[in-house]
């Protein structure tokens, strides 16, 4: 059977990221000072993997949740904003007795999904383009944002915030866990489901989708929504790290950013069409790598966002080889 | 798609002709700056003072030259997402080389557009050459420009004052009672003007942002045509970063961060098509007072960050869904 | 089924686009079990027939019945719900997702909701299978495939939507000739299982082992329907010519002068496996006109001479010397001096919203400018000249060029052209979907350009003004040039005949291309 082959050629761009992400992931536990003291012990790889995994996390949920956008040829610029409005709400309401915190979790996710769907609304209806608006919409948020968290404070349900924030059997990082349920209960049934094909289909080529009798605007309507959503449990993750909430605008023009360089390293591309929310997740994970490398190396971390800078420069040429292949030049542009 | 040009019916057509010539973007704009003023001067007798609006004047014009180079990058179809860092790089390598004793001082403000006009040579080429998306490339160059930075101003205490001819620029007064900020950006929307409509590279703007196809069949040399036109765009992020660290007398790390969506949405609400092809110079001025002023007023009728940002939002997405809309895809 | 009622019957259909008259009238009755061709030169109405039938555009009158009920179309689904299926030219497949995917994509197997992957997998390989296309792997994606693949998954795609009746436009332009013979197995067994086919095709010996009967149309009309056989090629032909000639043609040259040195030269020119060993030249003076079915490689060729194409073969020499072109504005350079009116005026020729006057000037603004700065009293003097020159019909300069009508948009798209004197001008279909009034006037044109001087390439689809405007005709045929017809040898017969690669006895092999 040559059936590998063709699964490879589809999720090559998923694969690549996961390969970098190993590899990267590798160089930086072997080095890391807390297994160079101990060894490779089960407590140790634990914490090291723990601490890894709440700083990955937080962008693997974003850049999932642009990926979904992405893939149907849009880009969602108000993911960052969401994913710190939901962090401010948060903050108010996942607190009290777990029916209380249990709604205020619900709270939350609802929020995020609104903010997705105004996006779609704003996109499909009205008829704006997609950076247009969601710079607009971002604004939007952050100002509800502000509304809720004019100061950073708040406080977070601690329980729940240790559970899911810990580790499983004292080994697991929860937060990893957590991720991969998000993926199994939003991305595996998305991706397998007719919307799911007609957000790719449409960002592949609409014009065909249409022909095909494919339901475009149910398909971006629920990309959009499903992208809000996903930012939201960043937001909750967010405040479960740091039992606080605040509206910072730095933050969230920076998740911004980073889940478009995750969603590139991923293997998504913004020409819509390809790639899975999966190689994002691990897009993010390395692009975090990246940035700890340095760390372990004992580099001064100043030169952390230049090393980023710079690996993300050279990611974004390797896509660019195909254009030596071009024999008609009136295909440069598309 | 509609043949017809002149729709004369309706209420424009009692309108002075010279308005119903111009962009209905354009005279929009226009018309909400006058109802801010209004509303403003019901609110307090100063917003209609001659102080006022030069104070006024002079903080957009931070905005309008980023602005500028915003709208040249956006009427050939593209973004650019470095401005922040761009920026940032500007303010701190030309108060770098101001360290550098006289010499220092006077090459100090073309040494920091130098470095902006490098780093949108960055775009330019990956844009242009290895056609990469511009969302893409601009991102990375950000990054870089960033990581730069950072090296530069953490590892060599730096000099982050900004020099006196950069004061100058920014808060002199060439003219008495105009600030020197007005006049840069005056000077610079003259030049822009005149670059978009009386130059063959503003013809070709406008024609690579309509059809690059066409334009290249046209002959022209469309990859040059491109990456320049990045390269002023990082240029004059470098300039708004000059002027904003002769304001603020220094130059800091996340100054340009404030000034990434101002500047689309100026252009935007300025009339100018996110697709590129279309759009006025009148339009960005337009823009650029109208956020200006929106974030002014705002700030003194004393409505908090929070209200503030959502008005800003809101008045954007009612704006763009006035006039801003795509042709619906037919058949 | 009842022998009285066919499966689906068209009458009196009419549908007109602008002026022009597509389909004027037209019958056609389609037989279950059995394979229908549809025969016609370029604009004779084919593609706007299949194009109503599929519910791609609706007619303007007649009534369309299907098993004896009136039916309309109002979308390509509905057409496809009612078993109309059609393989457009233009392929329908969606690039990144994989064959399988796209096979089902209208209505994929559902398990709980979710696409049932394995079931997915079984229909495509049995569609594949169908289609006899089982070397085509289900999970490879479309964009990885040749053309020749992606038409044959197009095919196993229609067939897996059980259609009653299929429509192929030109189905096997892009396929192999092994593809090809797999086909029609295919299409044969299909009709064997009671399926109606509607074949068009360009190529006369598919007609002949494929079709069971055969309706030739003219000028938007079915002229004759037969039975496949009854008629031989030249008769065939005789069916597709005869259209009304309302064109007056300027003068031609008398004499073209043999010795004089061309000023555009190709020698053995290729392109990937567009374009094969293509030789011509062009003396001043001299219209060359492009004959040919549509898409055998013409707009390819002008795109290669105008420096477009990347990796071509052969040289190409301009007044006898050698030289190369890699961009447009190479080729316009004054030492060159090229032209292109390109294929579709709306994306190639013109930025449509911006003002006639922008437009104009776009391709010369280097000689209206001192430097990069635009002399603006120079540009209006030029464009005045211009639009007087071409009697362009505007209400000013100032407004946008997509308000005009498509004959003065397409004299801006000349004129913009002629502001920079070229030397050399390729046409690539100048008068496609434009008025006659205005397609006189450029035929004149051609000539006054030639007279004085220039070389004029001349690509259309329309023989009539092969006919009337050629001095000579070369009629290419899968990427090659296959005859050239000189003089009084340009006829239409001869240009339908060497067009569909038949010979008939009138039309004299080409020589050689070059002298």
């Amino acid at each position: 059977m040559r059936d590998w082959r063709f699964w490879f050629a589809e999720q090559r761009g998923t694969l690549l990221a996961v390969a970098i992400f190993v590899v990267m992931f590798a160089v930086y536990i072997v080095n890391h000072p807390a297994i160079a003291n101990n060894g490779f012990t089960v407590a140790t790889l634990s914490n090291v993997g723990q601490t890894a995994a709440n700083k990955g996390v937080l962008l693997a949920f974003v850049a999932m949740a642009q990926a979904l956008v992405v893939i149907t040829a849009g880009i969602d610029l108000s993911v960052g904003m969401t994913f710190t409005l939901t962090n401010c709400l948060a903050s108010w309401i996942v607190v009290g007795d777990p029916l209380s915190t249990a709604l205020g979790v619900v709270g939350v996710l609802a929020a995020g999904a609104l903010c997705g769907a105004i996006n779609g609304a704003i996109v499909i209806f009205g008829r704006l383009q997609p950076i247009v608006t969601t710079i607009a919409t971002g604004a939007i948020y952050y100002g509800v944002a502000l509304l809720l968290r004019p100061f950073p404070g708040g406080s977070v349900n601690g329980d729940l915030a240790d559970l899911l924030t810990g580790k499983v059997f004292d080994v697991f990082p929860a937060s990893l866990i957590v991720l991969a349920l998000v993926v199994l209960v939003v991305w595996v049934p998305f991706s397998r489901s007719v919307t799911g094909r007609a957000a790719y289909a449409v960002g592949s080529s609409e014009v065909a989708a249409y022909m095909s009798g494919v339901p475009v605007r149910r398909a971006k309507f629920v990309a959009y929504t499903l992208a809000g959503l996903l930012a939201s449990i960043g937001g909750l993750f967010l405040t479960f790290f740091t039992y606080t909430g605040e509206a910072a605008l730095a933050s969230g023009n920076t998740y911004t950013l980073f889940s478009i360089a995750a969603v590139v390293l991923g293997g998504v591309s913004l020409f819509g069409g390809r790639g899975s929310a999966i190689g994002a997740i691990f897009g993010a994970l390395a692009f975090r790598t990246i940035g700890d490398l340095l760390f372990v190396f004992n580099l001064d971390p100043l030169w952390q966002p230049l090393f980023q800078g710079v690996v993300l420069m050279i990611a974004v040429s390797l896509g660019a080889f195909g254009l030596f292949r071009v024999r008609n030049r009136l295909e440069w542009f598309g | 798609m509609s043949e017809t040009a002149h729709e004369g019916s309706g209420w424009t057509s009692r309108l002075p002709p010279f308005i119903r010539r111009m962009d209905p973007a354009v005279v929009t704009a226009f018309a909400c700056i006058v109802v801010l003023l209004l509303l403003g001067s019901l609110y307090s007798r100063n917003f209609l003072s001659l102080e006022y609006l030069l104070q006024q004047l002079k903080v957009a014009s931070f905005l309008g030259v980023i602005a500028t180079g915003m709208m040249l990058v956006i009427l050939i179809g593209q973004i650019d997402l470095s401005v922040p860092w761009v920026v940032t790089t500007g303010a701190m390598m030309a108060s770098f080389a101001s360290s550098f004793g006289t010499a220092g001082v006077i090459l100090g403000i073309p040494f920091g557009i130098l470095c902006g006009v490098l780093l949108g040579l960055l775009n330019g080429l990956g844009v242009a050459y290895l056609r990469i998306p511009s969302m893409i490339i601009t991102l990375a160059t950000n990054a870089v420009a960033q990581g730069l930075m950072v090296v530069y101003s953490g590892g060599f205490s730096p000099k982050d004052t900004a020099s006196a001819p950069m004061r100058y620029l920014a808060t002199g007064f060439l003219i008495p009672g105009l600030p020197n900020a007005v006049i840069v950006w005056a000077i610079i929307g003259a030049l822009a003007v005149f670059l978009l409509a009386r130059t063959t590279f503003g013809r070709s703007i406008y024609g690579i942002g309509n059809r690059e196809r066409a334009a290249y069949l046209s002959g022209i040399n469309t990859r040059r045509i491109v990456m320049t036109t990045f390269a002023i765009s990082g240029g004059l992020a470098a300039v708004g970063g000059i002027l904003l660290a002769g304001y603020a007398s220094k130059a800091a790390q996340s100054m340009g961060d404030a000034y990434l969506l101002p500047s689309i949405a100026a252009v935007v609400l300025g009339g100018t098509s996110i697709l590129g092809g279309r759009g006025t110079y009148l339009g960005t001025v337009a823009g650029v007072i109208l956020i200006t002023l929106l974030q002014s007023i705002l700030s003194v009728m004393q409505m908090p960050e929070a209200g503030r940002q959502i008005v800003y939002g809101v008045v954007i997405v009612a704006m763009m869904l006035l006039y801003g809309r795509e042709r619906l895809v037919r058949q | 089924m009842d022998e009285a009622i066919p499966l689906f019957r068209m009458e009196g259909v009419s549908k007109r686009y602008g002026g022009v008259r597509a389909l004027d009238n037209a019958d056609l009755t389609v037989t279950a079990g059995r394979i229908h061709a549809i025969l016609g030169e370029n604009g004779a109405g084919k593609s706007t027939l299949i194009k109503i039938m599929a519910g791609v555009v609706a007619a303007d009158g007649g009534r369309m019945t299907l098993e004896g009920r009136e039916v309309s179309f109002a979308s390509p689904a509905a057409a496809n719900q009612a078993g109309l299926v059609c393989i457009f030219q233009e392929l329908s497949l969606i690039p990144e997702l994989s064959v399988a995917d796209n096979i089902v994509i209208s209505d994929p197997p559902k398990r709980f909701g979710l696409i049932d992957r394995r079931a997915q997998r079984a229909i495509a390989e049995e569609a594949l299978k169908r289609a006899g296309a089982d070397d085509i792997h289900p999970q490879a994606l479309v964009k990885d495939l040749p053309l020749s693949r992606r038409q044959m998954v197009e095919i196993a795609k229609a067939l897996a939507r059980k259609p009653r009746i299929l429509i192929l436009d030109e189905a096997t332009s892009a396929l192999t000739a092994a593809d090809v013979t797999r086909v029609f197995q295919v299409l044969k067994r299909q009709r064997a299982e009671g399926l109606a086919l509607l074949y068009i095709s360009h190529r006369m010996h598919e007609i002949a082992e494929l079709a069971d009967e055969c309706t030739v149309f003219r000028n938007g009309k079915n002229v004759a329907t037969y039975t496949a056989g009854t008629k031989s090629d030249n008769e065939v032909v005789e069916l597709m010519i005869g259209r009304e000639y309302s064109h007056v043609f300027p003068p031609k040259l008398a004499t073209v002068a043999k010795d004089k040195t061309p000023i555009l030269e190709a020698r053995r020119l290729s392109w990937t496996d567009r374009l094969k060993d293509i030789s011509l030249l062009v003396r001043a003076g001299e219209v060359v006109g492009l004959g040919g079915l549509d898409g055998q490689g013409q707009r390819e060729l002008l795109l290669a001479l105008f420096g477009v194409l990347r990796g071509c073969s052969g040289d190409l020499l301009v007044d006898g010397r050698r030289v190369s072109i890699n961009s447009p504005s190479a080729a316009k350079s004054a030492a060159i001096g090229m032209a292109l009116i390109p294929e579709d005026r709306k994306t190639e020729g013109l930025m449509l919203p911006m003002t006639v006057r922008d437009n104009l000037s776009f391709a010369a603004l280097d000689r209206v400018s001192h430097g990069t700065i635009i002399d603006t009293a120079e540009e209006s003097r030029r464009i005045d000249e211009m639009i007087k020159l071409l009697a362009i019909r505007t209400a000013g300069t100032a407004i946008p060029v997509g308000a005009l009508s498509g004959g003065n948009q397409q004299k801006v798209v000349i004129a913009k052209w002629l502001m920079n004197q070229p030397r050399i001008i390729l046409l690539n279909d100048p008068t496609r979907g434009i008025d006659v009034g205005t397609k006189q006037e450029i035929y004149q044109l051609l000539r006054k350009l030639a007279d004085a001087g220039a070389a004029i390439l001349f690509y259309s689809t329309d023989y009539d003004e092969l006919i009337g405007c050629c001095d000579r005709v070369l009629v290419l045929y899968d990427g090659a040039v296959r005859r050239e017809l000189v003089g009084a040898e340009i006829t239409e017969r001869a240009l339908i005949a060497s067009a569909l690669n038949i010979q008939t006895g009138e039309a004299v092999p080409m020589a050689a291309g070059v002298s």
